[in-house]
């Protein structure tokens, strides 16, 4: 089977042949986002319409290390996400397309070589308009070298002067300017499944390829995101929004999977996912890493945010939280919980010594008998410090008037326990000592 | 491979820290925190609490001291800029006392979970992520293959790795390389140290927390002998505590 067979002819060889429309709207739309992507390796990207990128890579052939490299990365990236492409380099932006158009995977460094590779092309590779085209092979131009070596004035009066144009551009006689993509400010990608999908593994596998998308346009603009949405499409339920956060901005496509993962499992989808699309629109400054010196014991220093965000997504914001000391006498009101991450850590301590406090605090005092005019907790309790008074909090309607005393168990556990005054009487347990 | 080369002197060969020897305490390959007590130390195999495996604390009762016994190794690495990850504790961790203990609050987790299943896994992930210093889980009833997943990730991290179990765990079988029974003693805490790299240890470990405790009363007298009962209206209700 090869392009430009028949349908009926195709489905002759292969009777169970999937047949489907040609989308050209898609294929521009994929196109632009790979341009998005591939802006990561230099800032000049042009189209090159309907089905190529043109790239100016040698201002950065030091920082990628050279065109190999760029070459590999290229491939690499587009095969993650999901693309298979050909990739050819030459002095001159239209010899390269058409050496890729060609399927001739080259490395073309020097203009002098360029003559010799483009003449051996296939003339239809140049040349797009059919009649055109018709009326080359019936003179027996059959390669472009054939097209080269026409008398140039007789093809232009008979061809146009547009043929020669092209011809020249790629060449190099001929200056061949492109308008450079500009990427969007806001990352938005759709990608269609090619099967309906109800699997989270499976949405997973193809959310990836718009990770890496996002990545190569996140890094194109040295920036990250905080946040991310992932909306998964249906046949007719609405489409499921799957909102992914983040504890610092990012922009590595594994992070993101990762992050995915924990939050599809938690998903429950109406009807099976046709397609899904990803949108990030507040980009944040990020600069690139830095490769420590010498290899850290704690860890990199992301490791930290990655763990909360990974925490986070599989168990919900609230459940992951750190812990601050507030100025306030009451007790139940001097641990607050905050962010795990505070924008700047203090290194001192945080308060001064007030008295001893217990490591748990009871949610609830727990109300505590007393025989004898003494609490009991399991047996009687020996007080071993107090009192600490402590009356606040008139002016909220939640006062307290406690006396708090360091207790004893009977088997010699240390407690936290008061004695309300005022209104309500009686003691209490407030707190372990552990 | 070493052992069956017959070069290898015996004395080299006892060296290595995967043989366990049952007269003397192992030596550690890893980093040991110090506990801060130097009688649990001397009894600790490298000489404080091991990174790199799991340790398992069973309290006879909640409250004698399970935290208090970590206190001082919280706040060496805490000191560090070590984070500390505490995974679904039974209680609210109080930051005026952990403040109050050295351990600096901005570089503390705290995970709630409702599921056992959760607690497990969200530790697993703070072993994994090589970002803490320490991690203290309370995971609720656990089952050996958990318990061993757990000691896995713990043997790739440098990481204290400290487990919170009731005591009747004592009885089951653990893959921890550390396993530490707690108890009151006459107002000291008693460590017994029921599985350790090397040799069986026979007696308890005496541990006296409330040595620490007392240095931290500096405003708050100690009512039973030091403040007089004018002072203490609340004092004179109980004439006398309650001799446990």
């Amino acid at each position: 089977m090869r392009p430009g067979n028949a349908v009926s002819a195709a489905r002759a060889l292969a009777h169970d042949l999937l047949v489907r429309p040609r989308d050209p709207a898609r294929e521009t739309e994929a196109l632009l986002g790979l341009a998005g992507w591939a802006a990561q390796f230099t800032p000049a990207v042009a189209l090159e319409l309907p089905d190529a990128l043109v790239l100016e890579v040698s201002g950065s052939l030091k920082l990628f290390g050279g065109v190999d490299l760029i070459r590999a990365s290229l491939r690499e990236g587009c095969a993650r996400m999901g693309f298979t492409v050909l990739v050819a380099c030459a002095p001159t932006a239209r010899g390269a397309a058409w050496l890729a158009r060609a399927g001739v995977e080259r490395y073309i460094g020097r203009a002098d070589a360029l003559p010799a590779a483009l003449a051996a092309l296939p003339v239809r590779i140049a040349v797009r308009a059919a009649d055109t085209l018709e009326a080359l092979h019936a003179i027996g131009a059959r390669t472009v070298g054939d097209l080269a070596a026409l008398p140039r004035d007789g093809l232009a009066r008979r061809l146009g002067q547009q043929l020669l144009d092209d011809l020249d551009r790629a060449y190099g006689r001929l200056a061949d300017p492109r308008a450079f993509y500009v990427p969007p400010a806001e990352f938005h990608a759709r990608l269609e499944l090619p099967a309906e999908v109800t699997q989270a593994e499976s949405l997973l596998f193809a959310a990836r390829r718009l990770f890496v998308q996002l990545e190569g346009f996140l890094a194109a603009r040295a920036g990250g995101v905080r946040r991310l949405e992932l909306r998964l499409f249906h046949r007719a339920a609405a489409a499921t929004v799957v909102p992914i956060g983040l504890v610092a901005p990012s922009r590595a496509a594994s992070h993101f999977t990762l992050l995915a993962r924990e939050r599809l499992g938690t998903v429950v989808l109406p009807e099976p996912v046709r397609a899904l699309a990803l949108a990030a629109t507040d980009v944040v400054p990020l600069a690139g890493g830095n490769i420590a010196l010498f290899a850290d014991e704690s860890g990199s220093p992301e490791d930290w945010p990655k763990l909360v965000e990974r925490l986070r997504a599989r168990l919900g914001s609230v459940a992951v939280h750190g812990v601050a000391v507030a100025e306030a006498h009451r007790p139940e009101h001097a641990s607050q919980v905050r962010e795990p991450m505070p924008a700047q850590e203090k290194g001192k301590r945080e308060t001064g010594r007030v008295g001893l406090r217990p490591f748990w605090l009871l949610a609830a005092p727990r109300p505590l008998e007393e025989i004898g005019a003494e609490p009991h907790c399991g047996g009687p309790l020996k007080l071993l410090a107090g009192p600490e008074r402590i009356e606040s909090g008139w002016w909220d309607g939640d006062d307290v008037a406690r006396d708090y005393f360091v207790a004893q168990t009977a088997d010699h556990a240390l407690v936290w326990v008061y004695r309300a005054r005022g209104a309500a009487t009686g003691w209490f347990l407030h707190g372990l000592f552990a | 491979m070493g052992l069956a080369d017959p070069t290898v002197p015996l004395a080299a060969l006892l060296t290595r820290p995967d043989i366990r020897r049952g007269d003397a305490l192992a030596r550690v390959a890893s980093a040991s925190v110090p506990t801060g007590f130097a009688a649990l130390d001397a009894e600790l195999p490298g000489g404080g609490w091991p990174t790199g495996c799991l340790t398992e604390l069973l309290p006879a009762h909640e409250g004698i001291g399970e935290l208090r016994i970590l206190g001082p190794a919280l706040a060496t690495l805490s000191r560090k800029g070590k984070r500390l990850a505490w995974i679904s504790p039974p209680h609210l961790p109080y930051a005026p006392a952990l403040d109050a203990a050295g351990i600096a609050l901005a570089r503390l987790l705290i995970v709630r979970t409702a599921a056992a299943r959760d607690a497990l896994w969200a530790a697993e992930q703070a072993l994994a992520s090589a970002a803490c210093g320490a991690v203290l889980v309370w995971p609720g009833a656990v089952k050996y293959a958990e318990l061993r997943r757990l000691q896995l990730a713990a043997e790739k991290t440098r990481a204290l790795a400290m487990l919170f179990r009731p005591s009747r765990a004592a009885a089951e079988a653990s893959p921890a390389a550390l396993r530490l029974a707690l108890a009151t003693a006459a107002g000291a805490l008693a460590v017994q140290i029921l599985k350790r790299r090397g040799a069986v240890c026979e007696r308890p470990v005496i541990v006296d927390l409330d040595s620490r405790t007392d240095a931290l009363l500096p405003r708050v007298p100690r009512a039973v002998d030091r403040a007089p009962p004018s002072q203490s209206p609340v004092r004179s209700a109980h004439p006398q505590p309650c001799d446990a």
